[in-house]
């Protein structure tokens, strides 16, 4: 494992009630993503209840659990993808840079902008690959001139490490590229409009072992400049792109802690349990 | 290689007469299309040449041909989807990306019960509406009638070829930051374009064999007559006086202008099929 420990400065805040750390968790610089005592309903269903995380800027925070714990839920909360499904309620704060997302001064195509978002299942637009990538330089009027626009796209391709295999077929479908190909254009088309931070809902889970190498290459180089945040299935995939682990259990965040002690030595027994696959 | 038992048997006779017995309803009504359109085709051939599809109508035995018929049905047709073809497309839109809760269903057991209404009513009800007031017949009277019945065929199928196109779609466009519009407008509609052509298409077949509603609006006209508030001839209501007449001579030109007719509608689907075949 080659991720480095954090250096120590600001100090978490998590209920202390319900979260256990080995010891006080400290980190570089201040939080890029502050959620501050969030609970989220799903109609009458309360899917989160009171959690509470900072994420500080450039890291990776992989969010592991069982399935159904909130993982994905907690992510949406974060670019109020959730604002989509009806009938869905987010209380409490999320403050990006210190502002809260769920203010009434948010303007959720602004922030969607600043926050990106790459998906389970990859989802290309059925259009080239060029277009794909365009997309959202072209719907935020990012660029001024075709060629500008152009640079863009090759840059956002060779970021995420496929400009070498699509750059003579940028014309053609975006739906002819094989799922690892189109799970990196879909990264692609995130990095284009340059967000601050990434959301990634379990990136690699459909894909084979070459390609999700190349999809956590692609996450180690990508920290150098985002916040990442990943939901995960795989312990292993977690301990390998992560700095920072935050373990989920039906919707209640049981414990945060650096991915090394995480993994080594975990505060919480139920922690402990999971990791070692005793269940879930 | 293990004995065929009885069970094994019966059940390879069952799969035998069941398949055969699907093919041959097949068979079956494929067979009445085509001896439908051979036997128009038998019929009218002998009828159709360049002087028939140029002339206008002339006394009987002096020939004579439907040249006014076919610019009119195509005046209606153009009419008819300029009309009806936004005013669906728009309910459709309506109902599968925006439409929730009581006025939704309101609005889709209107458009239900739409589909339902004889043809001849609607024929009637422009009339009441469009000719009475105007005091004459006219070409946009037949346009409007001929519109109405389209609006709910385009409505319906719009709104399930919308519904077809997968929520990561949307997801995908609204995570880089596009306002609701435009993803409708930039992703789910071209996404859905060749099922909404194809349903639109589908709306001109079914109106461009209607009678009824044009007799009480475009009345019909024995002349070549390009303007929209004057009566103007088409190939159905051109048919049925044709058909109804006593002079074989007549009943010939029906066959033909039905040939043509079927011909025109035919030529139409390929077009547009051509057009919006897929090209992502």
């Amino acid at each position: 494992m080659s991720t480095p420990t954090p250096t120590i400065t600001t100090k978490f805040s998590v209920p202390e009630r319900r979260v256990k750390t080995t010891s006080a968790v400290h980190l570089t610089g201040p939080a890029k993503v502050s959620i501050r005592n969030l609970n989220f309903y799903y109609g009458r269903a309360q899917a989160l209840h009171d959690i509470s995380l900072d994420v500080p800027e450039r890291f990776v925070m992989a969010f592991i659990g069982p399935s159904g714990c909130g993982k994905s839920t907690f992510l949406r909360t974060l670019n109020r993808m959730n604002d989509v499904i009806p009938g869905t309620r987010a209380e409490g704060e999320v403050l990006i840079d210190g502002r809260d997302i769920y203010g009434s001064g948010t303007d959720v195509v602004d922030l969607r902008r600043r926050v990106g978002m790459v998906f389970q299942k990859s989802n290309p637009f059925p259009k080239s690959v060029f277009e794909n990538v365009a997309y959202g330089l072209r719907i935020n009027q990012v660029t001024s001139s075709k060629s500008e626009l152009e640079g863009r796209v090759e840059q956002a391709l060779k970021d995420a490490a496929l400009w070498t295999e699509v750059k003579d077929r940028l014309k053609s479908s975006a739906l002819g590229l094989s799922g690892g190909q189109q799970q990196r254009l879909c990264i692609a088309r995130a990095l284009a409009i340059r967000p601050e931070v990434i959301l990634m809902d379990e990136p690699a889970s459909a894909l084979d072992p070459i390609a999700t190498t190349k999809i956590e290459e692609l996450i180690f180089d990508l920290k150098k400049h985002y916040t990442i945040i990943i939901v995960t299935h795989n312990m292993q995939q977690a301990a390998r792109v992560s700095d920072l682990t935050a373990f989920f259990l039906l919707g209640k965040l049981i414990e945060v802690n650096t991915t090394e002690k995480m993994f080594t030595a975990p505060g919480d027994k139920v922690t402990e349990d999971y990791i070692t696959g005793r269940f879930g | 290689m293990t004995t065929i038992t009885r069970a094994d048997r019966r059940r390879r006779v069952t799969n035998a007469v069941m398949t055969s017995f699907t093919a041959l309803c097949t068979l079956f009504a494929i067979c009445i299309l085509l001896i439908i359109f051979a036997y128009i085709a038998w019929q009218g051939i002998g009828s159709v040449n360049l002087r028939f599809l140029l002339d206008s109508p002339r006394p009987v035995g002096e020939g004579g041909g439907i040249g006014n018929a076919i610019v009119g049905s195509l005046v209606l047709l153009l009419l008819a989807s300029a009309f009806g073809m936004p005013l669906g497309i728009a309910v459709g839109v309506f109902l599968s990306e925006f439409g929730k809760g009581k006025f939704a269903t309101l609005v889709r057991f209107v458009v239900d019960t739409l589909t339902g209404i004889p043809s001849i009513v609607t024929g009637v009800f422009v009339y009441a509406i469009i000719v009475l007031p105007l005091k004459h017949f006219s070409a946009l009277a037949g346009g409007v009638a001929l519109g109405l019945i389209m609006i709910p065929i385009v409505g319906r199928t719009t709104e399930e070829m919308i519904k077809l196109v997968p929520q990561s779609l949307r997801e995908g466009a609204l995570a880089l930051g596009a306002p609701q519009w435009r993803v409708t407008m930039g992703i789910v509609i071209p996404a859905a374009a060749s099922g909404i052509a194809t349903g639109a298409m589908l709306a001109v077949a079914r109106v461009s064999g209607e009678t009824a509603p044009l007799l009480f609006t475009a009345l019909g006209s024995r002349f070549f007559n390009y303007r929209l508030d004057q009566p103007i001839a088409s190939l159905t209501v051109q048919i049925y006086n044709y058909a109804i007449s006593p002079y074989d001579d007549w009943h010939a030109q029906a066959w033909a202008a039905t040939l043509v007719l079927m011909t025109l509608i035919l030529m139409i689907n390929i077009v547009v099929r051509f057009f919006t075949r897929k090209k992502f």
